[in-house]
């Protein structure tokens, strides 16, 4: 239940070679965000360290390789990347699914870290919301949001590998917003459904 | 919702705050700004989860861990943290500002710059610079930052230019190549969060802000 492969079938890897994934973004079968949450929820109230682990084996790794992108020494990389992964277990019960992606938080928490590490920076964070963690999400809200970075994530998935590319090394700090923009288009749609879905949460709990 | 900012900061700025890519000053201007400001906030959220979205891509570079990383992260597994109250600053400098002051208004420790005007510097990298501003109602903001990008946004009162009003979480993106003077409103003393990079040209802003130089 805790584990998950990730198989892209050979007719999908064919379709890609003769460019329909643009067309139609490559299913696969791979573990569900939904999953990911559970094992958050597991980590929140149950202190499971199978779930952790299992979480563990899959984002490690690419923490790792995103330090690694943005200039972070291996070693260094991969000393952040275990700090990356005990700051998500202690702090699980900040982790809102209603506002985020497992992935995206963690992204938040790698992308804090490497400017904390690199740059012997503070970060400048937002005051909170006027509600809480401890408040339990919307489970419509919850889901809204986790279709949404799951189209998020197919829409990246099926750009071709050199405008993919551009959007990685913009979060790895070497492209500008408007760089990615002018040369994808595509996942720009993307973002701007998920500014609208985000502005109405927003609208929706400060009614 | 809060629709009474009129002037934004770029989304180019917004997605590299994202990103993490922007000195600390101005981090700590979109910080601010974000706290008053719910529609950059859904904005910068959402490049947040671009972000995610690239981390957790299949196409994503990975690297593989040490040996024993797993169980040497899990023999460092504590309690959780204790949730802390809520951030949320009631006062008129934001949350962020108030972690670099140490306190609301009463704790800035402002100098006097001349006709009334009155700044405190804030604690930041030298990339860039911040400071609070404060200017007596009906003068003239102090003529700075024309040599860089300066972005200003308001925390009390007001100011206008020749084309504009600026209130509070309102931000003006100062371009050094037109002369312009704003004036605090008449009615009420003007406080105001002031980023400089001198260094940077308006124009030139977003390039040279993604360049490696500011990842040392």
């Amino acid at each position: 239940m805790l584990t998950g492969t990730e198989t892209i079938t050979e007719s999908e890897e064919a379709a890609d070679r003769m460019g329909f994934a643009r067309l139609k973004p490559r299913r696969k079968s791979f573990v569900p965000d939904q999953t990911w949450i559970s094992h958050m929820e597991l980590i929140r109230d149950h202190r499971d360290k199978e779930a952790f682990a299992a979480i563990f084996s899959h984002f490690a790794p690419r923490v790792k390789g995103f330090l690694m992108k943005s200039g972070a020494a291996a070693d260094l990389a991969e000393e952040c990347a275990q700090d990356v992964m005990v700051t998500l277990w202690n702090k699980a019960h900040l982790f809102d699914p209603s506002r985020a992606s497992v992935a995206t938080w963690i992204f938040t928490i790698a992308r804090n870290r490497r400017i904390d590490i690199l740059r012997k920076e503070n970060r400048p964070e937002p005051e909170d919301l006027p509600w809480g963690p401890d408040a339990e999400p919307d489970q419509a809200d919850v889901l809204a949001l986790q279709q949404e970075s799951s189209r998020l994530k197919a829409a990246i998935q099926a750009l071709p590998d050199a405008q993919r590319d551009l959007i990685q090394k913009a979060y790895f700090g070497d492209l500008s917003h408007r760089e990615i923009a002018v040369q994808t288009g595509l996942p720009l749609g993307t973002i701007k459904s998920r500014i609208r879905l985000a502005l109405d949460r927003l609208r929706h709990v400060m009614k | 919702m809060n629709d009474s900012i009129h002037h934004h900061p770029s989304e180019e700025i917004l997605f590299a705050y994202s990103a993490g890519t922007l000195p600390e000053a101005f981090n700590l201007m979109i910080a601010s700004h974000l706290s008053l400001c719910d529609h950059c906030r859904a904005l910068v959220e959402s490049f947040d989860a671009v972000g995610g979205a690239v981390i957790d891509a299949a196409s994503t570079p990975t690297a593989a861990l040490s040996d024993g990383a797993l169980s040497s992260v899990l023999d460092r597994l504590d309690a959780p943290a204790p949730l802390a109250p809520p951030r949320r600053s009631a006062g008129v400098l934001p949350s962020p500002l108030q972690d670099y002051v140490g306190g609301d208004l009463e704790a800035v420790s402002w100098r006097p710059v001349g006709m009334g005007v009155r700044q405190a510097l804030l604690p930041t990298s030298a990339a860039a610079s911040a400071r609070l501003l404060y200017i007596p109602a009906g003068a003239a903001m102090p003529d700075h930052g024309h040599h860089g990008m300066e972005m200003t946004m308001v925390l009390q009162g007001a100011f206008v230019d020749e084309d504009d009003y600026f209130a509070r979480g309102d931000v003006e993106i100062a371009d050094p190549s037109v002369e312009h003077t704003p004036i605090a409103d008449v009615g009420a003393d003007c406080i105001c969060l002031a980023v400089t990079d001198a260094r940077l040209r308006f124009k030139g802003l977003v390039p040279r802000l993604l360049q490696p130089f500011f990842r040392i």
